[in-house]
């Protein structure tokens, strides 16, 4: 059968990381291709490259057998690539039918939309593949599932004949999935290639007709669902041995530092995102969070936080209920925080170093007196944040933007760890850093470990994971599905309950 | 080394503002020569007029109630909040202060300071209005402060039309209870009178408010806690959220602090004419949006900002008197030169982030070599 796309040593490379390292894919015409990894695997990079958004380094890449290299969506929206977007990308306030002919209107003499000659078009498209939805209807009223579907529909206007899906069922609910599924299999059928990402792997072993797995940016493997179950699919994901666990001694005591009891939080459409999470953190323990990104870790660090309000359930901080307390009251009673985005809430990249290492712990020694704020005191703290946690820079009145992501994520460490946190909150502590810094962040956190506090880390690095944690627990879906030992956890398990994969297996048993 | 960028970075700091000014100079030299007039007789005139004692005195009287009110926006806009309303918190809390100190006699420090807190009183509900309807219901500080501009006008409008006679407007000899002498703020003349004969000017002795809010801006910026929850949150809301600030208090406490500020911008004009009248002066809420962002809501930069603007007024006088070129040339350079900085402070900010990552770079290669 002819390939519709052939992509062969696909090399992508960033600053520090090469996201993808000599890819190869082949994708059959009319067949529905998943692509499976783990999050940072270099699915997303790999589909970016496909529509044009980043251009590769090396490699070949061939779009029913022609040599095509894209500068632009728009060269491979030419080509009749089209490419879904996890999150949509419609206008609200419009119909469906002015959502889809946006930017690809229709036009009469005099720059009148034809929306006769749009309507006939839609309705063409919608029968060829089997997809219906009301023009007329606006886009705020539908379901997200039918938001799902108009997405599809623009793409397929603009004359699509290979689909890319990014992580299609992610926010859907089961009967929706049904659905798409369907409209998939109609798309096959009218002629279409499909090619999606998606890490839960009952649903790709349901619907795809082969399967490529990525990991750390390279191709692992392509197998037919036919030859696979979900145990094996997860073994390629995370690979085959597991980095052992460091051998320090345990320093976890019988005091427990925080309980978090029932929590449950609701997304932007009232679904829970964090679903009745129970869990405890001991003195001198550090209890690990896996799972695949999106899982409801984010919403599950907010709420511990206290910048995203719970539904349900409570938070004991040292024996004291703080789930209805503020931000400000949380991180004076001892909770540090190393967020999972340092831009985004951990760092005001405009002001100097010395206010950075205040954020968080203005209103304590030695960064104010009462109400006053004290800059002597500030500056002294920095300097010895930079002595200490050796964050390279000229000196604590640069901006922070000036600093590497490695010394701007030490500075951030530093700041949270000089300040003798009771419970430590780091979500992806050591993410876009380089190893020495990774391995310094590392330390911090087993010193501090080891003088008694509590820390729970989230992480998508199995090695920090592993490396560090006493427990982990796994959430999937909002949930925590699994405590596993980080001694005794092998790949395949650990893969499992990540992907969802272990929770049919213990329906079925 | 280390010397060679902090004069570099002081050069930078002011290399924005003086080439708005020059620029602006520059076209409206252009713009004069197209006109017909010659530029060199007008900013001749202009720069003789303001060096007269008595100008002098004018301009700073001018730029009192400017720095007042760009201080007021400043606050806002530490906090990326824009409050266009300043106009419309200053008359509003104008006419109120107004109105109690003609009502109310008290001895002197009583009633000045009656009137001043007043004036602040109203400011700053006329703004926390503003500030409650977004956190309370999400609606744009900017929207919202433009209609209660509006809505404070409305308001004043009525209150002036009661005070005229059945079918006649008469706009002169009306207004508020003349406020009496105990509530007046003193003038300040003693000082410019060690130059020389100020002639019918007198120095403001509002002068004295303007400076305790500049000091006072500044120390609760840079020396409270306060303060840097307020920058924080303007640079970064959600880190400063994840460090403690709550969001929602900050805008509350900011745009009430940014009212009560405003509503000192009227006191100038009360003190002078001891009520408020039909004909109270206007645009000094938006013309202290102009000084702040001249200024870079820095304390010092808006005072420089306010005496320029100040200058140009003073300048519109005397070109309309000489002749020497329309007045409106003032209004030009206005533009020309708030424009040009704006942009040239973008300039400067970039080229300082450039500098910064390439010291910081070199220090990198630095120890690892």
């Amino acid at each position: 059968m002819a390939l519709a796309i052939e992509l062969s040593g696909i090399t992508k490379r960033f600053p520090g990381v090469v996201a993808n390292d000599d890819v190869n894919l082949a994708v059959e015409a009319g067949e529905i291709h998943a692509i499976c990894g783990e999050n940072g695997a270099g699915k997303s990079t790999l589909m970016k490259i496909l529509y044009g958004m980043q251009l590769a380094d090396e490699g070949e890449m061939k779009v029913n057998g022609k040599t095509v290299s894209f500068a632009s969506p728009g060269e491979a929206i030419d080509a009749g690539i089209g490419m879904v977007h996890q999150h949509f990308m419609l206008a609200p306030q419009l119909t469906v039918l002015e959502n889809v002919i946006l930017g690809a209107e229709p036009m009469m003499r005099g720059g009148r939309i034809d929306v006769a000659e749009a309507k006939t078009h839609l309705h063409e498209v919608g029968d060829a593949y089997g997809l219906t939805i009301d023009p007329d209807d606006l886009v705020e009223t539908l379901e997200v599932g039918e938001k799902q579907r108009v997405e599809i529909i623009k793409v397929l206007y603009r004359g699509a004949r290979i689909l890319i899906l990014d992580e299609p069922t992610a926010v859907l609910v089961p009967d929706e999935v049904d659905e798409l599924f369907r409209n998939m299999r109609d798309l096959k059928a009218a002629g279409t290639t499909i090619l999606f990402i998606d890490h839960k792997l009952e649903e790709v072993l349901a619907i795809a007709d082969s399967i490529t797995v990525l990991r750390q940016g390279k191709t692992v493997a392509t197998v037919k669902p036919e030859d696979v179950s979900t145990g094996d699919l997860a073994e390629l994901m995370v690979g085959s041995e597991l980095p052992t666990p460091e051998t320090t001694e345990s320093t976890v005591t019988d005091e427990v530092a925080l309980i978090v009891t029932g929590l449950t939080l609701l997304d932007e459409d009232h679904r829970p995102a964090v679903d009745d999470v129970s869990v405890r953190v001991h003195r001198g323990e550090v209890v690990g969070v896996a799972g695949v990104e999106g899982n409801g870790q984010t919403e599950l660090v907010n709420a511990i936080i206290g910048t995203q309000a719970t539904a349900a359930g409570s938070i004991t901080l040292l024996g004291a209920d703080i789930t209805h307390e503020s931000v400000r009251h949380r991180r004076e009673a001892g909770i540090g925080y190393i967020p999972q985005d340092r831009h985004h809430e951990g760092l005001l990249l405009e002001a100097p170093l010395w206010e950075n290492a205040a954020l968080g712990h203005q209103t304590k020694a030695p960064f104010s007196s009462g109400l006053w704020f004290n800059r002597a005191g500030a500056r002294a703290r920095t300097e010895e944040i930079r002595e200490q946690f050796d964050v390279r820079t000229p000196d604590i009145d640069v901006s922070a933007h000036a600093l590497s992501g490695g010394n701007q994520q030490k500075l951030i460490v530093g700041r949270e760890m000089s300040a003798s946190p009771e419970v430590l909150i780091a979500a992806h502590p050591t993410r876009g850093i380089d190893v020495g810094a990774q391995a310094a962040v590392w330390d911090e956190i087993r010193h501090a470990r080891s003088a008694g506090m509590a820390t729970l880390l989230i992480s998508a690095d199995l090695d920090e994971l592993i490396g560090l944690s006493d427990t982990i627990v796994v959430m999937y879906k909002g949930r925590l599905v699994a405590e596993v030992d980080p001694a005794t956890i092998t790949p395949r398990e650990l893969g499992s309950y990540m992907t969802g994969a272990a929770l049919d297996n213990e329906v079925d048993s | 080394m280390i010397e060679q960028s902090t004069t570099r970075r002081l050069m930078m700091q002011f290399a924005a503002p003086v080439g708005a000014v020059v620029l602006s100079i520059v076209m409206s030299a252009f713009i004069l020569m197209i006109a017909g007039s010659n530029p060199a007789t007008a900013y001749g005139d202009m720069l003789s007029h303001a060096f007269k004692l008595e100008t002098s005195v004018s301009m700073i009287n001018r730029a009192t109630p400017l720095y007042i009110s760009g201080v007021a926006a400043a606050i806002g806009f530490k906090m990326n909040i824009f409050n266009i309303g300043v106009e419309g918190q200053y008359r509003m809390a104008a006419i109120f202060a107004a109105y109690v100190g003609g009502a109310i006699a008290l001895p002197g420090i009583l009633h000045i300071g009656l009137i001043l807190v007043v004036a602040m009183m109203v400011g700053g509900a006329w703004a926390g209005i503003a500030g409650a309807l977004n956190t309370e219901r999400g609606v744009n500080i900017v929207i919202s402060t433009i209609m209660l501009n509006g809505i404070a006008l409305g308001i004043i409008a009525w209150l002036v039309r009661s005070w005229q006679a059945e079918g006649e407007i008469v706009v002169v000899g009306v207004g508020t209870e003349p406020i009496d002498d105990s509530g007046l703020i003193p003038n300040l003349n003693f000082i410019p009178e060690i130059f020389g004969d100020i002639r019918s000017e007198e120095l403001t002795g509002v002068l004295v408010i303007a400076l305790v809010v500049g000091v006072a801006y500044h120390v609760l910026l840079n020396r409270t806690v306060f303060g840097y929850d307020l920058r924080s949150s303007g640079l970064n809301p959600f880190a400063a959220r994840a460090g403690g600030v709550p969001p929602k208090r900050m805008i509350m406490v900011a745009m009430l602090m940014s009212g009560a500020v405003g509503g000192l911008v009227g006191i100038a004009e009360i003190m002078d004419k001891a009520r408020y009248d039909p004909n109270f002066v206007g645009f000094l809420g938006f013309n202290g949006i102009s000084v702040a962002l001249l200024g870079r809501n820095h304390p010092a930069g808006i005072a420089v900002g306010a005496l320029l603007w100040a200058f140009l007024d003073a300048s519109s006088d005397i070109l309309q008197v000489t002749g020497a070129a329309p007045k409106e040339i003032v209004d030009i350079m206005r533009g020309v030169i708030l424009l040009s900085a704006v942009i040239g402070y973008e300039i400067v900010r970039r080229i300082r982030v450039r500098d910064e990552a390439a010291q910081a770079a070199a220090r990198l290669a630095e120890v690892a070599a």
